[in-house]
This record gives C-alpha cells, structure tokens and sequence, in this order.
C-alpha cells in the first residue's frame, strides 16, 4: 500500500482543521508552562499553508512538503515555528520527486523530520517537548513497518505510541524551552508541542484511513 | 484592557508607521517582513549589528537603530520572537560586506529563529556570526533550563558592540566583544505590577495589591518568589545580593562558524565581581516605573557599590528595556575595562539613546 501525493495534500489541509478546532485547547495547556500562544501560533502558521497551498499541489511530495515547511519558518514564530518549518522541511527533502510513499519511503520521510528537530532544538526524550511524543510514535511506526504491517495498522500504532507519549509529558518536569525556567512546578501539565505532535500525526493516520 | 491601540492585530504595526513618521532622518520600516534598519544602510565596510526580539520593550530593539548602535532590528508580535525571514532579509539589506554579528537575547524562540537565520546568510555567502546574550542571574540552574535569559546587559552590548563596528572593528573582534561584554554583565529585575498582552486582552500574571515579583525576566516570566511590598532598600539590598554574590557562571552555548558553515559547541564562564572592580551601573524602568524611582533606586545601588569597594564609572537610569506598561525595574551591572568604557563612551545617535553628536 502506498501514499499518494494527494493524500499528502489532504494531510496537510486535515492538519489546518484540525489545529483550528484545537486553537483553544493548545492555547490553554501553554498558559499554566508557557506563554499561552501555542494554538495562536500555530494556526496563524497553517492558515498560511493553506494559501500557500494550491500554488505548489501539483509539485512532487517533497516539493509540497518543503513548501510547506517554508512557509510554517516564516509565520509561526515562537520555538515551534523553527522546529516545525525544519520538520516539515527535512520530510521533503528526503522525498523528493516521489509522486507516491512506500511504507518505508513514509517511515524514512516522517524520522528525517524528527531527526532535524532534535538537531534544531536539541531535546533528548523526557525534556518535555514535542520530541516525547514523535520518539515513541516513531520507534513504533518503524517496527510495523519492519513487520510488514499495511499503513493504517502501522500509523494506527504509530499514532497510540504518540498519544501515550503525549499523556507521559504530564508527570515530566520541563529542561527545554519556556517551560523549563517553571522548574518542578512544570509537572503535572501536558506538553503543548507534544500534542500539537500527536494531532499531526493523527491528522495523516485519518487522511489514510478516509480515503 | 485599557490601550491606546486600535485593532488589536495592528499593534506592532501602526507602532512601527509611526516610527517612522518620527524618525525619518534614522531608520526606515521594511513591512512583509518586517524589520527597522538604518536610513544610511548599508554602511560600506563596516560589520552590521543587528538585534530582534519580540515586540513590548521599546525602545529597545528598533530605537536603537542609527549611528553608533544597530544597524537593524527585528520585531516580532508583542512577546513573540520574529522569524528567520526578517532576520535574514534584514541581513541582506544592511551588509556592508564587513558580515553581520547578530546579538540574541537567550529565548529558546529567538535563539532558534536567528539560528535559522544565520544558517540562510550563510549559504548566501554573507559572513555571520551570532552572540547569545544571557545575563539573568535570576535564572540559578543552565542545566536543567533553557539557561539565564538576555535582559539589561543586551542594551549596553548594542551601544559598546555598535560603536565598536563605527571603529570599523571586523566581524571576529565584534563577536569577541560582545561576547566579553556579555560575560562581565549581570542583571536582576523585579515587578510591581503584571502586564498585558494586547491579544491576551489580560494581565500575563495576577499580582496582590500588596505583592512583588522578584526575579522577573521581561516578559512577566514566573520570578525566582513572590514577597510582600517593602522599602525600595531592602529590594535593591537583596537584587544587588544576587547579582554580586553571583559565583562564576558556566554553561555550553551554541555558536555560529563561518568558516566550516556549522554550530560549535562553546563553554563559557563569567567570572562574579570583586572588589576594585569598574563598571557602568544600569537602573533600567520596566515601563511603568517613573525615573523619580528609579533615582531613589540607583541612590542604594550606589551606596553598596561604595561600601564593597566597587567603582561605578559611569551609569545609565531610565525605560531603555521594557516590558509594556508593566512597574518594577531592573539593575545591570557591567564590568567595564578600558575597551569597553572607550565604546561606551563613543557617540552614539539613535531614536532611544543619543549622546556625543
Ligand atoms: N528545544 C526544543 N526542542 C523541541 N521542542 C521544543 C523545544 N523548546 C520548546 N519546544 C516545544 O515548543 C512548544 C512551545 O511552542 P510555542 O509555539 O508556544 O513557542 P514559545 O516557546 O512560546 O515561543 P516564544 O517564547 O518565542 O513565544 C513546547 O510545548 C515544546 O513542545
Ligand atoms: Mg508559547
């Protein structure tokens, strides 16, 4: 099974949903460990990709893709616009000219993501960022993959990996970011770019799902 | 909320028209991005200052554009950190093929956003070098946080770092005195008051009547605690405990080299003041405290200076790095030796700082 560009077209516009009914919500988890601009920041971003859009659908999915990061890189601001524009950036690259992903072409396009926020913002696992969520939805995409899993199963596994990966950012005490000069009084809220995380992931799960 | 705004959207904007309106003869306002840059960039081989930070401390970054300071700045939306393309345009208009030294306030935003930037000039061939500002010694801990924020300090980096490009420094000696600079600066701020976020429409923090925030960064960041209101001499008496007391500061930061186009690791240290020390004493406003205060401030701060055997040379008091309309204050102290008070002292000519032209 593969994924085809126009899914990944439809992935993004999911993701601008999606972060649009979720503004509030982001919002509200970066007020008590941050600045509470998480969920403004970010769909003042994807608003912009959603006007970007329609000029490069018809460009290869690493084309889209890094377009896509370009845009995030000049309109989201924040530590989260660098780290996304360079996520979504660093997909491309990996894709370039491909029209449609294997399973493994996905899994290779998704860590080339990840791996360019860990050079970015230099977060290891249990620093309480969006890293929490992307290290264990990876480690299992990457395992369903090896397994010969179809894409839904292995994005559906990929995707409860992120969401629990998420929830366990709760319990952790920040070291990254605004959070971090909170100290202990961190711990006990969820990570706003760790769910930001989760929901784009989740966003490509039902993109695949749907169609 | 009460604001002299009108849409809340426009804010930085319409700020940003209207300095320009005042201010032709200094800077020019480039929109989409946004970036305020000298009227007479590019100088023709001198290294180009540029700084940017969120928006809500003016004067600083956009009216120290001019003679003798920066050459551009770059504002985000209120307590929002720009993006890269600001910063990188803003690059290109004011090169004048000396390079460009970026100064960064220690926000993981910023710090990310301008590391972008850099990363573009450079692969546009422009020589750059970037020096992270990180004076907070509210901040105790660099291991487990994002490490001290840039506070004070970075307004007296701009005067020294900027002067020193008039004097045609290149771009290594311009790196390595702001980076000296930064390490003989430390600062320490406090609030009376919260402040408000135009698109927060509310205060960033509640605050008792009767209530202080010690340890405040710039941005209503949570303090190092909380106390009751008491004599400005005993609130100077413990800021100014923090900051001389501090011991030696190290951490790792992350600096740009042009030469191989990558990010070295770099481990500093600055060294705490002693006694027989020189230095420029800083009271700075956090916009809502009036200059009579700041006075009955520096008057303390003076005295224990005296009383440890440290020389105030020379000082600056007033609103220079604000946080809206926020009351509080904050004090920098920096260690000056002969190069840095030689630039200090330099003619500077800027929307906010002006002296010796
Ligand atoms: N070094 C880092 N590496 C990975 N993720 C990070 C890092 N620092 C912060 N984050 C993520 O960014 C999220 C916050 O993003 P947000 O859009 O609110 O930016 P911000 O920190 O408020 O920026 P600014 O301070 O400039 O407003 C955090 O929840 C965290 O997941
Ligand atoms: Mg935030």
């Amino acid at each position: 099974m593969t994924v085809t560009k126009e899914q990944i077209v439809t992935w993004l516009e999911e993701t601008a949903v999606v972060l649009n009914e979720n503004k509030e919500y982001l919002t509200e988890l970066d007020s008590p460990i941050g600045d509470a601009d998480h969920g403004i920041n970010m769909t003042r971003g994807f608003n912009k990709v959603m006007e970007k859009l329609p000029t490069v659908a018809d460009k290869d999915i690493g084309n889209i893709l890094k377009t896509t990061g370009m845009t995030l890189l000049s309109s989201v601001g924040g530590a989260s616009g660098p780290l996304y524009g360079t996520f979504y950036m660093r997909a491309g690259m990996a894709v370039m000219a491909k029209e449609e992903l294997s399973n493994e072409d996905l899994y290779k396009m998704l860590q080339a993501g990840v791996d360019g926020v860990v050079q970015r913002g230099r977060a290891v696992p249990e620093d309480k960022t969006m890293i929490d969520a992307w290290t264990p939805a990876m480690s299992a995409l990457k395992a369903a993959v090896e397994a010969g899993d179809d894409t839904v199963t292995a994005l559906e596994k990929s995707v409860a990996a992120a969401e629990q990966g998420m929830k366990d950012t709760i319990p952790m005490q920040a070291r990254k970011g605004r959070a971090s000069y909170l100290g202990e009084r961190s711990i006990g809220h969820q990570d706003p770019g760790a769910t930001s995380s989760y929901l784009i992931i989740n966003a490509l799960l039902e993109t695949v799902k749907g169609v | 909320m009460k604001k002299l705004i009108n849409a809340v959207d426009d804010v930085v904007k319409e700020q940003l028209e209207g300095m320009a309106l005042a201010h032709p003869d200094y800077v020019k306002v480039h929109f989409d991005p946004t970036y305020v840059y000298r009227a007479d960039a590019p100088v023709e081989g001198k290294v180009a200052l540029i700084s940017g930070g969120g928006s809500g401390h003016e004067p600083m970054h956009g009216g120290f554009v001019g003679y003798g300071m920066l050459d551009a700045a770059c504002p985000g939306e209120v307590f929002t950190s720009p993006t890269p393309d600001q910063m990188y345009e803003a690059a290109l208009a004011v090169n004048g093929g000396a390079g460009v030294l970026f100064l960064v306030k220690n926000y993981t935003g910023d710090v990310l956003n301008f590391e972008t930037a850099a990363e573009l000039a450079y692969a546009d061939g422009i020589a750059v070098q970037s020096i992270l500002i990180d004076d907070d010694v509210a901040v105790k801990d660099s291991l487990y946080t994002a490490g001290r924020r840039g506070v004070g300090t970075t307004v007296l980096a701009e005067k020294i770092v900027g002067a020193a490009t008039e004097a045609r420094y290149d771009l290594k000696q311009c790196a390595d005195l702001a980076r000296k600079v930064n390490k003989y600066g430390r600062s320490m701020g406090m609030a009376l008051t919260s402040c408000t976020v135009p698109a927060a429409g509310k205060p960033t923090f509640e605050l008792g009547d009767d209530e202080i925030e010690i340890g405040i960064g710039i941005h209503g960041e949570p303090g190092m605690r909380r106390e009751k209101m008491k004599a400005v001499d005993e609130i100077v008496d413990d800021m100014m405990a923090e900051i001389l007391d501090d011991g030696p500061y190290a951490r790792t930061v992350r600096e740009w080299d042009n030469e191989h186009g990558e990010w070295i690791d770099v481990e500093l240290i600055d060294p705490p003041f002693e006694a027989g020390d020189e230095i420029i004493a800083f009271v700075n406003s956090m916009g809502g405290t009036p200059v009579s205060e700041l006075y009955a401030v520096y008057r303390r701060v003076a005295q224990i200076c005296e009383g440890r055997d440290i020389n105030i040379v020379r000082n600056l008091i007033g609103p220079y790095i604000t946080s809206l309309e926020m009351q509080g204050f904050s004090i920098t102290l920096l260690k000056a030796d002969e190069e840095i008070l030689k630039f200090w002292d330099a003619p500077v000519n800027t929307p906010g700082l002006r002296w010796g032209v």
